[in-house]
């Protein structure tokens, strides 16, 4: 190896451990709804790596080496708590070797800490499925949760960063405004929803429900967490029989054969609806989250 | 306020015991003039800190003023019941295994050929059997430390399995362990029995760890700030265990170093890809021969080198339908001492060098939600020099190298294996097995396994 090569090849091995030079705080988002709204609140001052896509269900996620290696830089893990990463963050912090992050920090932040959760069990037995001993986790579908999350992000941004804690304050202020607004208009928008009979995948819309005001009739999943069985299938669709649902609602990640098993029987509609962010084109931000959420229920409306 | 702030540190400097009765009219001007300084600084001060805390207090009524939802927001403590003594309780799992197995030959006298084998490196037993029960307890002891402690039943026997401690708050990408635990070499031996996709481990790591290593010791960690997934790890332990023998030095008979590294292509792809060494200094190792039913007392060098890689897919990251896991590990040993052969009446004594190789390849696929079929190929090659130092009583050169179990007699021990798995939940499995092995000299065993897993409690999350 002559000098050249030496100095190149040592000259690589520096670029690669040396930290990188911008002072932006580190965010590590569980989902992409906390890696939006940390973006929304965080603007240039942060950069913001989301662990999980819309396609990949939240529970099961694996401590996949990449996650390990954004834990250990990051100055923030923004998730949701409330047992939902249980398979995977506990071991993805542990590993990474960065005491900025661990439970119980200030670079710890779940979101379900400020939002009272709905569903508490009133006994746990797992033969009841993959039920959560804190209640339900999936928060995201109710905008005045996210609204509750990003009032308590807000200056934990401005905590880790005061440097900035002046930009973090006006745009927790700039989004409330233009979300309060937002859900204004969706409310409006929504008013024929309230009622409205849906068949869901997975207890995964307990807060869109409350939202809305949608009635839930049934639930592919015989428990929360276990796929979809024939019997259950069946009970099911004798429910439809005597009383039909407008929807059936999946995520994008959930398997689409029971919804479309049921759609063939009944003729009841299938809406994919996005979930989260990223879960279709529309719903690039949390903005266009709740646009598409509620346009497209909106669309099997009679 | 600022003026009552000043006041009261003019009262401060005036009460402070200074050499007043000493000083000449000079000195007097020169303290009123530090004094005046010192004021004029603390009331700059003052001022900045006024300013602040003004525009602060007018941020926050102007985020009331657009925010009634704070009103309707639980306090930060509503989470969950934090409050009770119960919470701080560890997280308890209790895994239950058990298995029926059936061999077409005697599982008695099964060996690999060219290696001398660890105490619990043989077949599990023949017919219906407990597999080994085990309680796991596990909790974040303080900010500084958390803990886990592995205790496996098995009649008459409690064995600590893993009981160690790891470092929350090490700085830099730094990490330790220490206590008894699976060393971090290879792939699979950091992993639990329950976790592994097939019923029984590789051939490699019975011949090379004694089915799995652990021990008592130490392990640093670094990981690095880079994108690229970078793990370096030091070991030192006692050496009790096969591949060691008997614990002698202070500081450990058994050093390791590996490296791992990582990440993703694109989403559906991740990967993680390992170098390990293992370098025992074995004193006394003891090991018995099944197929003859001597006894060998080792002593000597014996390193390790291995080498692992995984892929796993699964359409976009999500893994409930259809997912892909692919393995390998390569493993090169070179032992070299004298290898004592004893079978009961008499006492030889060899020279051993060996070169030798282990590796596996594996597949196993997700079909359908809850199924998964997988295969694996194993293979073991030795070339082992023996040279006779004493007969001690036996025959010939040949007699005493049989019984020592190192004669490879030209034959690489080698094993196919199939399985199908069920898994109603997260916490169930159910598994049927089929192996050809051909460990042996003496033809082809069927192997045939039906086992299940049942995981009680919390279950904590599993490596990747």
């Amino acid at each position: 190896m002559n000098h050249k090569h030496l100095y190149a090849a040592s000259l690589f091995v520096f670029t690669l451990l040396s930290p990188p030079l911008q002072a932006a705080l580190r965010i590590l988002a569980c989902e992409p709804e906390w890696g939006a709204l940390a973006q929304e609140l965080g603007g240039d001052d942060v950069s913001v790596y989301t662990a999980t896509t819309a396609h990949q269900d939240p529970h099961h996620i694996q401590a996949r080496p990449s996650l390990i290696a954004q834990a250990r830089r990051a100055d923030l893990v923004v998730c949701t708590g409330a047992e939902l990463e249980i398979g995977w963050l506990p071991l993805v912090l542990r590993r990474a070797g960065n005491p900025k992050i661990q439970t119980g920090t200030t670079g710890y932040f779940a979101a379900t800490d400020f939002v009272a959760l709905l569903e508490k069990p009133q006994r746990l037995d797992r033969a009841e499925g993959d039920v959560h001993a804190a209640g339900n986790p999936h928060i995201q579908l109710d905008p005045h949760n996210i609204l509750r999350v990003a009032q308590a992000l807000g200056p934990r941004l401005a905590e880790l960063d005061s440097q900035h804690a002046d930009q973090y304050a006006q745009r927790l202020k700039d989004f409330s405004q233009r979300w309060q607004a937002a859900m204004g208009r969706w409310e409006t928008q929504a008013e024929p929803l309230k009622g409205m009979p849906i068949v869901v995948y997975h207890r995964a819309w307990t807060y869109l429900n409350h939202w809305l005001g949608l009635d839930q009739l049934a639930e592919l999943e015989p428990r929360p967490g276990v796929p979809p069985t024939s019997s259950h299938l069946a009970e099911v669709l004798d429910k439809m029989k005597a009383q039909p649902a407008r929807a059936v609602i999946r995520a994008p990640y959930q398997d689409q054969r029971p919804v479309q098993w049921l759609h063939d029987h009944t003729g009841i509609a299938m809406l994919e609806l996005p979930f989260t962010v990223g879960g279709n084109a529309q719903a690039g931000d949390l903005f266009g989250l709740f646009d598409s959420t509620v346009q497209m229920l909106l669309g099997v409306q009679p | 306020m600022s003026r009552s702030i000043t006041a009261t540190l003019a009262c401060l400097g005036l009460c402070l015991p200074l050499p007043v009765l000493a000083a000449s009219g000079d000195e007097l001007n020169q303290i009123r003039q530090q004094m005046e300084t010192l004021k004029r600084a603390y009331e700059t001060q003052i001022k900045a800190l006024e300013e602040r805390l003004q525009k602060a207090e007018s941020l926050a009524e102007e985020n009331r003023a657009g925010l009634n939802e704070v009103a309707n927001a639980p306090p930060a403590d509503s989470g969950g019941d934090q409050s009770s003594a119960n919470a701080f309780n560890p997280a308890i799992s209790v895994i239950l295994q058990g298995a029926a197995n059936s061999y077409s030959q005697n599982p008695d006298d099964y060996a690999l050929p060219g290696f001398q084998l660890g105490d619990e490196a043989g077949l599990p037993s023949e017919g219906l059997t407990l597999d080994e029960t085990e309680i796991t307890a596990s909790a974040n002891i303080d900010p500084m430390f958390y803990a886990q402690s592995t205790f496996s039943f098995s009649d008459g026997n409690v064995n600590v399995e893993e009981a160690y401690g790891d470092t929350l708050a090490l700085p830099a990408g730094f990490g330790m362990r220490f206590g008894r635990f699976y060393s971090g070499i290879g792939y699979l031996n950091q992993i639990h029995s329950h976790a592994w996709d097939f019923h029984d481990s590789p051939l490699a790591y019975r011949a090379f760890l004694g089915g799995q290593y652990g021990d008592d010791g130490v392990r640093v960690t670094w990981t690095a700030p880079t994108d690229l997934y970078m793990m370096f790890g030091a070991e030192t332990l006692a050496g009790n265990n096969f591949p060691g023998g008997e614990s002698q030095s202070v500081t450990g008979d058994v050093q390791t170093l590996f490296a791992k590294f990582g990440g993703d292509v694109g989403a559906s792809w991740a990967w993680q890809a390992g170098l390990s060494a293992l370098l025992a200094n074995a004193n006394n190792r003891s090991t018995d021969n099944a197929a003859s039913g001597a006894n060998t007392v080792f002593n000597g060098d014996s390193d390790l080198y291995g080498a692992d890689v995984v892929w796993k897919w699964s359409p976009n990251g999500n893994p409930q339908i259809h997912n892909l896991i692919l393995r390998g590990e390569y493993f090169y040993r070179d032992e070299s001492g004298k290898v004592n052969v004893s079978d009961g009446s008499n006492d030889g004594l060899l020279k051993y060098n060996g070169d030798q190789t282990g590796w596996y390849a594996q597949a196993v696929y997700q079909f359908m939600p809850q199924w998964r079929f997988g295969t694996r190929y194993d293979r073991l090659t030795s070339d082992n020099h023996l040279n006779v130092v004493s007969l001690g009583g036996f025959a010939d050169a040949n007699a005493l190298i049989q019984d020592s179990g190192l004669a490879d007699d030209g034959h690489d021990p080698h094993r196919w294996s199939a399985m199908l798995d069920w898994s109603p939940s997260e916490f169930s499995r159910l598994r049927a097995q089929y192996n050809r092995d051909n460990s042996r000299l003496n033809g082809t065993d069927n192997q045939w396994t039906l086992q299940y897993i049942l995981s009680m409690g919390s279950h904590g999350a599993h490596l990747f």
